[in-house]
């Protein structure tokens, strides 16, 4: 639906968009996500026609969009701050849009309430816009958009104002009307559980790159580089190396751990040579008990802090042979005691929960 | 205690304010043409002589036409100047908004004297043509002042939510700007149009053959006799003025109210 | 690699909507004061002008002593009513932003506004109306048995035309130190409270610094105009009182000699720039010692 090539766009001698391709597809609720300042909210307003680019290829349904103007393009927009015309009602910023069509009053009144219906705001169309709170200002903004039947809807943090009872209501809303109503989405966030838990692909921005793109799952389980690993919850980092490459696969010696076989980072090349470290997640380790269960790979620790956390507990320890702390997390039972600092353990792990990460910044 | 102090100083200081212009009523109303209490008695004549005096007639035509031109022509420019600083980026910006800000910190008499001599070297005949020009200079630097920040609180999204739904620029700027800035322009239009009516000192080195209200009332000055008609027509002007700045402000909170934003204490 | 084009759209459509404004500055501002340059460099002579550049008029402005006196006396007179003026509103912008409730701030500031919207003559001439040999104060003071004689001192001299500026520029003065003070958080004042302040020192200490670029834009819209003023000296101040501008427009009118008239225009706005630059940086430097102490 969108194919982005080799898109290149400065702010004076700043470099906002470096060298961005992607193809978004039909129908896909697409994400950009990364910390503020990575270019994603600019990708998405060169995406919308408010921003041009520098050089590069932006290609919609099929069509470049070169010299194209936002208001001639087959996208709509929810604005971060909503945008909602505050000398209109709820009923006049839906039908906004529509002035071009030159429809009937009348059919412009039930397209209005059947799209203030789609989003759950139906009887609301004579309010005024100022009399709205938060969240009846996202829908109107929604309805706003979707009622010219766009290709693609194009969101700009669209929750960042909401509290969180609120936006993960309308996270799930949104999840349901994007399917239910099969366009394609692009949502601009900075929050990684918003990107994983509502979209089919994510791409990681950093510094103006596409630092990865993936489903929710791979780039958890599979993050190709340390610092997307760190952008998605907790990540050990063990320094590594490479000691033999051999069918993408690495045989690498880990910090503490010994040597494991582990594939090479999706989209890093074999056989160069980036500083690379081993990562592992606090859950996929356990702190074993006496004489338990039997796990592939055991190693001795020592516990050097404990942070008990109710439904987790925290512990912090040390591998034989390595100052770097690893934090482990443990569900507590009820029949589970809590380790002591100081106290000699087993940690079970298993070659498979840990990654090999390309460590460049 | 310092409080108390504080509130008489504001009052003996409004009063003080005020103290002069409280004279135009009373000695428009007085029955005598010497300036002077105690009061003799009251009369309308001072008013009836106003309209019969077909000179002031004349310059309140002018001084009007004038006043509205260099408005309406301060607005648009100021309108111009005032999007293009606020939203966009472009070399040079500093120095040219600079140069259009200069005149409000130039003494007129500047002003009125560096025209007066293109007109001169130039062989141009002083015409109502010339003053506009003085008084646009002027009023412009006030109407950006004013409509900056209009343009201010106004959130871009606005514009690019209309662009994104598909309307042009120019469409924009009709359904959603201009709007949306209206208190703003209308203020800049009611400010434009009080200094270009009050302005003397340009009108005074500029005007021909057509004198302006202010340059009228100057030449009345000189006589005695005519001064008590000059405080009638100075009540009309006083009275015009309140009901104008009381109609901008009750606009403003008007407009205030319907966009449900708070915005107590601007008095623009 | 083209790394962007010299101008993206942004920067074109910003210079488009500016140029029409700018372009009318330049030719009625910047152009004409181009001119009065250049024309204080000729001579008139009689009824033709001499365009044989000279510096005789500026010779003639330097020697002559009562062009210097007249420069000097506006500067007096100016510099004193700049003075008044702001130091009466400092506390009246106090009182309307520190002391007055908030629903009654928006009616002050319509009160001080009023007068900004009156006619500028009618207000001068109300002085000389007030201060007169038979004026409201002489009569009034006889009829309360308090003079037998009018003051005939009051009036056409220097003190009537610092009294008159003062007042007729007194609500320019309070608005922007209003706006200013409006801005200061009310949390710094609380800060410094908490932090052992008397009233005093917290005024001394945050309220007054940070109220300054109000007090030196109040200053500046004082000082600028009132050097330049020719309604109130021809008014009010005799001839004992009168001031440049007076000067200037006679030079320009009567006297027919526009040159010199150029001249004079052109000192007295160099006499405006250095005062109003030593201002503001006599401002700076306090600001720059505040932060530092």
């Amino acid at each position: 639906m969108i194919k982005l090539t080799n898109i290149q766009k400065y702010y004076g001698s700043y470099h906002a968009l470096r060298d961005v391709s992607c193809h978004i597809r039909e129908g896909e609720f697409f994400s950009l996500l990364g910390p503020s300042g990575s270019g994603k909210t600019t990708l998405l307003r060169t995406i919308a026609g408010f921003e041009g680019i520098d050089s590069g290829d932006l290609m919609i349904g099929g069509q470049p969009m070169k010299g194209v103007p936002a208001n001639k393009r087959p996208t709509n927009m929810v604005f971060q701050s909503y945008a909602i015309f505050p000398h209109m009602s709820v009923a006049q910023n839906v039908a906004y849009g529509l002035r071009a069509q030159r429809l009937s009053k009348a059919e412009t009144a039930s397209m209005v309430s059947e799209a203030l219906a789609k989003v759950g705001l139906a009887g609301y169309g004579a309010r005024a816009a100022h009399a709205l709170s938060g969240g009846q200002r996202q829908r109107v903004a929604l309805a706003r958009a979707l009622i010219l039947k766009p290709k693609v809807l194009l969101l700009d943090e669209p929750m960042s104002a909401l509290d969180r009872k609120l936006r993960e209501e309308m996270q799930s809303e949104l999840r349901h009307l994007q399917r239910n109503l099969g366009i394609t989405f692009v949502l601009v966030t900075h929050d990684q559980e918003e990107a994983l838990t509502m979209s089919d692909r994510v791409a990681v921005m950093f510094e103006g790159q596409i630092a990865q793109l993936d489903t929710p799952q791979a780039l958890y389980k599979q993050p190709a580089s340390k610092r997307v690993a760190e952008f998605f919850g907790a990540m050990n980092i063990l320094r590594a190396d490479i000691v033999d490459v051999k069918d993408g696969v690495a045989t690498t010696r880990i910090e503490g751990l010994g040597t494991a076989d582990l594939p090479m980072p999706r989209q890093a090349d074999a056989g160069t040579a980036p500083p690379y470290c081993a990562g592992v997640r606090p859950e996929l380790m356990t702190i074993l008990d006496d004489g338990a269960q039997s796990y592939e790979r055991e190693t001795a620790a020592t516990v050097t802090d404990v942070e008990y956390r109710g439904e987790l507990t925290y512990y912090d320890v040390k591998f034989q042979g390595s100052d770097t702390p690893v934090v482990v997390s443990m569900r507590n039972t009820s029949n589970r005691t809590l380790k002591t600092v100081g106290q000699q353990v087993r940690i079970g792990w298993e070659s498979a929960s840990a990654v090999l990460l390309v460590d460049r910044s | 205690m310092s409080k108390r102090i504080l509130t008489i100083f504001m009052i003996v200081f409004v009063l003080f304010l005020y103290a002069p212009t409280l004279l135009l009523p009373i000695f428009a109303f007085n029955d005598s043409s010497i300036i002077a209490f105690p009061l003799s008695g009251f009369t309308l004549d001072w008013f009836k002589s106003l309209a019969a005096a077909v000179e002031l007639r004349k310059a309140a035509v002018t001084s009007l036409t004038i006043a509205v031109t260099s408005a309406v022509i301060a607005t648009i420019l100021a309108l111009l100047a005032t999007s293009a600083t606020v939203r966009y980026r472009f070399p040079g910006k500093g120095a040219m908004i600079g140069t259009i800000m200069l005149p409000m910190f130039l003494p007129e008499i500047i002003i009125g004297v560096s025209l007066l001599t293109v007109v001169l070297l130039a062989g141009l005949e002083l015409s109502i043509y010339t003053i506009i020009m003085g008084h646009v200079l002027i009023c412009t630097p006030f109407c950006i002042a004013i409509l900056r920040s209009s343009f201010q609180q106004l959130d871009p999204s606005l514009e690019e939510a209309s662009l994104d739904l598909g309307e042009s620029r120019l469409t924009t700027f009709r359904r959603v700007t201009l709007p949306l800035i209206m208190p703003g322009v209308i203020s800049s239009l009611l400010i434009a149009f009080t200094i270009s009516l009050d302005e003397f000192v340009i009108a005074f080195f500029l005007s021909g053959t057509k004198p302006t209200l202010p340059v009228y009332i100057w030449s009345q000055l000189r006589f005695p006799q005519r001064i008590p008609s000059v405080m009638a027509l100075g009540t009309l002007l006083l009275l015009l003025s309140i009901i104008l700045l009381t109609l901008s402000e009750l606009l403003r909170r008007r407009s205030a109210r319907r966009l449900g934003k708070d915005m107590a204490g601007g008095a623009w | 690699m083209s790394r962007r084009m010299p101008f993206d759209a942004d920067t074109r459509r910003g210079l488009s909507q500016i140029s029409l404004p700018f372009a009318f500055s330049i030719l009625l501002l910047a152009a004409p004061l181009a001119l009065l340059l250049a024309m204080s460099f000729w001579t008139q002579d009689f009824l033709t002008l001499d365009r044989t550049p000279t510096i005789a008029n500026f010779v003639e402005v330097w020697n002559s002593p009562i062009y210097r006196t007249l420069m000097l006396r506006s500067l007096k007179i100016s510099l004193i009513v700049t003075f008044l003026t702001v130091s009466l509103a400092y506390p009246a912008a106090y009182y309307m932003s520190f002391v007055a409730p908030d629903n009654r701030k928006a009616l002050l500031v319509f009160l001080i506004t009023i007068p900004f919207w009156t006619s500028y003559l009618m207000r001068i001439f109300l002085w000389k109306v007030i201060l007169g040999y038979n004026g409201v104060l002489n009569e009034s003071l006889m009829g309360i048995g308090l003079i037998r004689e009018p003051l005939d001192f009051i009036l056409y001299n220097q003190f009537a035309v610092a009294l008159t500026l003062s007042h007729a520029w007194l609500p320019f003065a309070v608005l922007p130190i209003f706006v200013v003070m409006e801005k200061v958080n009310r949390s710094y004042l609380e800060a410094a409270q908490d932090l052992g302040d008397t009233p005093f020192q917290r005024f001394r200490r945050i309220t007054l610094p940070l109220s300054m670029p109000g007090v030196v834009a109040a200053t500046l819209i004082v000082f600028i105009p009132t050097i330049g003023d020719y309604v109130t000296p021809k008014l009010v101040g005799g001839s004992s009182g009168l001031m440049i501008a007076n000067m200037i427009e006679v030079q320009f009118k009567n006297a027919n000699n526009a040159p010199l008239g150029a001249t004079l225009a052109l000192m007295a706005l160099l006499l405006v720039s250095s005062v109003a630059g030593l201002f503001v940086w006599i401002n700076r430097r306090y600001l720059k010692e505040e932060g530092a102490a």
